[in-house]
């Protein structure tokens, strides 16, 4: 899929997320001495977002709900997915993961 | 001659630049497939420096989601930033304004996992020097890693699927932060409610998951506690 957004609205897109990340990264150094550090609920907030966020970008891409169980399991991105979330979690190395899941996509796309 | 501690801020870098090569040729690659320039690809590595931000915009940009969910969402992924802003601010408290800056546009998971290991270690080392070379050597290997994707990008078939390597990468990362029981929920949580949601208006599946998920896991932990 190509996007239909023009070269304005990529490059606006390119500057805010980085404005944003910059005032991110820099906000606690920036208030270092004028706060005492990130609020404990806040904390805890933030401790879950990249497992919650990662999740909810990996999760579509790999499980399309189908008509039926089978259907939804018997399919190359959540057959490979699977694969890809095993081998990540043996070798805790993304190109092996990349590797495997790319070569389980090709395998069960060509069986299936 | 570079000074010693700035050196060793790269060597303590070296194992973790091997894995960051894949991630940038994918997030180069993802982003020229997405329809966007190789300027603007390049640009957007330039500006804004974060890796999983960085695929995710592309991807939404690539599924015309709305600009306001592009820019959220990537958002979002940064925030866990703001921890290491917070771990990390008092070992910079020393550093000249536009030192400060510097660094904190260099902060990365990686860059700030070496350093703040090597800040607690009580050792004499020179900080700003040992953070330059660590933080430094990522900034360089991600950009060089985004330019070979990008340059490689478009010479490579269509047919081979290779976009399926962006959800890959995520998985990636998703499985190496699982470390304990409130984090699973979070991403069970988070993702089952963005496969439910894969169809509503705005990609607010991916929001209400992001979301659902953090309360989840929040939830989960004071109980356990």
């Amino acid at each position: 899929m190509t996007t239909t957004y023009g070269p304005l609205a990529i490059w606006a897109v390119v500057l805010v997320v980085g404005l944003a990340t910059f005032a991110i990264r820099y906000s606690f150094v920036y208030l270092f001495g004028r706060i005492d550090g990130v609020p404990p609920r806040i904390e805890e907030g933030l401790r879950f977002v990249p497992a919650a966020v990662l999740a909810a970008l990996v999760a579509p891409a790999i499980v399309d709900p189908g008509p039926t169980l089978a259907a939804t399991v018997l399919d190359d991105r959540f057959l490979a997915g699977i694969v890809a979330a095993g081998v990540a979690w043996y070798t805790d190395d993304m190109f092996v993961t990349i590797v495997a899941g790319m070569l389980a996509l090709w395998t069960v796309g060509a069986v299936l | 001659m570079l000074p010693d501690d700035f050196r060793a801020g790269v060597r303590a870098a070296l194992p973790s630049l091997l894995g960051l090569v894949p991630f940038g040729l994918v997030a180069g690659i993802a982003a020229v497939n997405a329809g966007l320039s190789p300027v603007q690809a390049v640009g957007l590595s330039f500006v804004v420096f974060a890796g999983a931000s960085q695929l995710a915009a592309v991807d939404l940009l690539a599924k015309d989601a709305s600009l306001v969910v592009v820019v959220v969402t990537a958002v979002v992924i940064n925030l866990r930033m703001a921890m290491y802003s917070a771990s990390i601010a008092p070992y910079f408290e020393s550093l000249r304004r536009r030192w400060e800056v510097v660094c904190s546009y260099l902060l990365t998971d990686v860059g700030y996992a070496l350093s703040i290991a090597e800040f607690t270690d009580e050792s004499d080392t020179n900080r700003r020097w040992y953070y330059l070379g660590a933080a430094g050597a990522v900034w360089a290997v991600w950009q060089a890693a985004t330019v070979a994707g990008v340059l490689l990008g478009a010479s490579i078939p269509e047919r081979w699927d290779v976009g399926f390597a962006v959800p890959l990468v995520f998985l990636t990362l998703l499985v190496s932060d699982v470390s304990d029981r409130p984090r699973l929920v979070a991403a069970l949580v988070g993702g089952g409610v963005a496969v439910v949601g894969a169809n509503w208006p705005l990609n607010l599946g991916l929001l209400g998951g992001a979301l659902a998920g953090i309360v989840a896991g929040v939830l989960v932990d004071g109980r356990g506690a």
